[in-house]
């Protein structure tokens, strides 16, 4: 177990919700609202997971991500960003998503297969979902160049997995980073598997956060189950690209309690023990609301108020998402390019005309 | 002989292919104890072996261009690019190397190689895994590339890719791997790459479709000829070289053809095939060569994928047009 946790990075709350000597002073100045913010993201986060899940299973919406475990990596680093910032998310940040502003609705479009889902709230610097792995993250190292260049405070962030740590494009990201100290920021969540892929066959160093090294930037390693050290962290990684001192590579070390999609069945190559114990003893949530406990700062009735309060705001996404009106064919043509080729004209023109028969 | 799917005769090629030649190695992402996402692999590493059905780091560029060294080396390689859409990273490697390498070369280094992919649409898969990209690969001279639409032809096909000594995209219809099933011989046999299949004779028009605008062109050749109409249908199956013979014979006899494929129009491998036919049986062309086609647009998620992919009322209508004209 001990061995375990020195594998787990940084740590501030204990597994037992208890915080260590250096979380204490984490901790401390640490507005109040912001302790509960914490905690109410996550169960929102969850529950709207739970929720896509099921929705998934009745046909109502299409193949879905699961976050289920990865919480507290989201939620930790995501409260650490203001509105300027830019971030450059994979397929399962919808946790990310919901703290930057997107509505629940949107997010279930996207799953619904429509293309508005893509689109956030106009001032929402949140990029759409990157499906081929890794590819994302140059475009967070061109975005924090762009805001070095214009000589704005505002940093940017590129969220993936361990899988996506060995594609080209994270060594491309990440050396662009180093050479012109851009103020970017790489979150991985290392939740231990690419698919059905473990970490060990992603790379033969025992971290993420060394990698950093061969790019001079910084590196570190965190438990991301652990809210308060992953925002803490975070903290630190934004305030140092703010202050022009460059990049960090954040590795956040963390579990999917489920499968990767809901396509997939990890029971194929997962050990059961294994997935119990991340579950049971590790789970970041649990873990938290102890310490809120312990504190005073959250009791039983609130979390029966907080949960009803989400479990409505879900429905009523659910909703509007399912009623929104579904889009003709002929949208197949609308933002293709700014002004539409005479060639893609004539293609549209068919559809156009069967709508209007319609 | 068993009844197989698509996919399962796939998985059987790779079988016999492991058993026969121990030069032959799988590599991709989760081919190995998860089995394939599709199950392509299933089976295949309990039994093989971890040194020949390779877990590989999520890297295409990485899968593919250690692929080419194994092959220059001795070895066999069969790639698993998860879904077509991700080949991309690994493009540079297939296109400036795998391609090009006998060439350069001269004969002494090929890369015998083959690289699977599942494509195209009709499975509300996920934005960006449902494109059909055939036509950057057969735009590519060195690449041969292969589309099975049948469990037998996806069998013997693959096989004949494996022994092939060029590098060979093989490109599976994910809309096909479980739609039917087929008796497919245990045994190793070759479908010959660069031959079309006559999937229906007819008089009338020919329809050139492949992948899973096969059986979707197949079933308008038979609403037509209950009408009297005799549609020949041919699966070109083989991309890249491709059956001219076969093609330029039927449009000859039925002076009429359409094509059907569900990649976008502009420069798609129709247009190819137009020209061909265009070239080869001009004075038997009895009305324009007619194209049904994806749109020019990307790929839509899945919300309006049935808008995107061509279907049976618009193959009718192209069929009822080269007949009027
Ligand atoms: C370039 C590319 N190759 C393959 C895939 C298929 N694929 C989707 S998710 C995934 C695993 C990603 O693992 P990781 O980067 O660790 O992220 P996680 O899913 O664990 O969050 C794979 C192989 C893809 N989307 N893009």
């Amino acid at each position: 177990m001990l061995r375990q946790m020195e594998k787990v990075g940084l740590q501030y709350l204990q597994p037992d919700g208890t915080l260590t000597p250096e979380g204490e002073v984490a901790w401390k100045p640490i507005e109040r609202p912001l302790k509960i913010e914490f905690y109410k993201w996550m169960r929102k986060i969850r529950l709207f997971d739970q929720r896509a899940v099921i929705l998934q299973r009745q046909g109502r919406i299409g193949t879905y991500a699961p976050l289920q475990g990865q919480e507290a990596a989201q939620v930790g680093s995501a409260l650490a960003l203001n509105r300027e910032d830019w971030i450059f998310p994979s397929y399962r940040e919808h946790g990310v998503a919901m703290i930057a502003g997107m509505p629940l609705k949107q997010i279930l479009l996207y799953w619904m297969g429509r293309v508005e889902g893509c689109r956030p709230p106009e001032g929402v610097k949140l990029f759409p979902p990157a499906v081929p792995i890794a590819t994302q993250i140059p475009h967070a190292a061109g975005a924090a160049w762009a805001s070095k260049l214009k000589g704005e405070p505002s940093v940017a962030v590129a969220y993936f997995g361990d899988g996506a740590t060995s594609e080209g494009d994270f060594h491309e990201g990440l050396n662009f980073a180093g050479v012109f100290r851009l103020p970017v920021i790489f979150f991985c969540q290392n939740n231990q598997y690419a698919i059905s892929v473990p970490f060990s066959r992603q790379t033969a160093t025992e971290t993420v956060a060394e990698k950093a090294a061969a790019y001079a930037i910084r590196g570190v390693r965190v438990d991301g189950n652990d809210v308060l050290a992953v925002y803490t962290v975070m903290n630190e990684a934004v305030e140092r690209a703010r202050t022009g001192e460059g990049a960090t590579l954040i590795e956040a070390v963390t579990y999917r309690h489920g499968a990767h999609t809901t396509a997939d069945d990890a029971g194929r190559y997962r050990e059961q023990e294994e997935a119990r114990e991340w579950v049971e003893l590790r789970d970041p949530l649990t873990r938290y609301r102890k310490l809120l406990e312990a504190e005073g700062l959250w009791s039983e009735a609130e979390e029966r108020d907080w949960e009803a309060c989400c479990k409505q705001e879900i429905e009523e996404a659910v909703r509007a998402a399912e009623s929104a009106e579904a889009p003709p064919a002929s949208h197949l043509f609308a933002h293709v390019f700014a002004d539409l080729p005479p060639s893609l004209v004539r293609q549209r023109e068919p559809l156009l005309r069967q709508e209007e028969e319609k | 002989m068993a009844q197989l799917t698509l996919i399962q005769a796939i998985n059987d090629a790779m079988r016999v292919a492991l058993e026969r030649d121990p030069s032959v190695v799988i590599l991709g992402e989760d081919v190995g104890k998860n089995g394939g996402v599709f199950r392509a692999t299933e089976g295949l590493w309990e039994r093989f072996g971890d040194d020949r059905v390779i877990d590989t780091p999520l890297a295409e560029a990485g899968i593919v261009g250690t692929a080419i060294g194994m092959a220059v080396n001795g070895l066999r390689p069969i790639v698993e690019i998860q879904f077509l859409g991700f080949a991309y990273p690994g493009f540079e490697q297939i296109v400036s190397h795998a391609a090009r390498l006998r060439t350069r070369t001269q004969g002494m280094f090929p890369a015998t190689m083959v690289i699977r992919a599942p494509y195209g649409g009709g499975i509300r898969a996920p934005e960006l895994h449902s494109d059909s990209t055939e036509a950057l690969f057969v735009h590519t001279p060195g690449l041969k590339v292969v589309v099975p639409s049948t469990p037998y032809d996806a069998k013997g096909l693959l096989l004949a890719a494996i022994s092939d000594p060029d590098p060979v995209l093989f490109l599976e219809p994910m809309k096909l791997y479980r739609a039917v099933r087929e008796e497919v011989p245990e045994e190793a046999y070759e479908v010959p790459i660069g031959q079309a299949r006559v999937v229906r004779k007819g008089e009338d028009v020919t329809l050139l479709a492949w992948g899973a605008m096969v059986p979707v062109t197949t079933a308008v050749a038979e609403e037509w000829a209950q009408k009297g109409v005799s549609c020949e249908v041919i699966d070109v199956r083989s991309l890249y070289p491709l059956d001219e013979e076969t093609l330029v014979t039927s449009v000859k006899k039925t002076g009429r053809a359409v094509i059907v494929h569900e990649a976008p129009r502009t420069s798609g491998v129709g247009a190819e095939l137009a020209a061909l036919l265009q070239e080869q049986a001009f004075l038997w062309l009895e009305a324009p060569i007619a194209r049904v086609t994806g749109y020019d647009v990307p790929v839509p998620m899945f919300a309006l994928e049935d808008a995107f992919r061509p279907n049976a009322q618009r193959v009718s209508e192209a069929v009822r047009q080269v007949i009027a004209f």
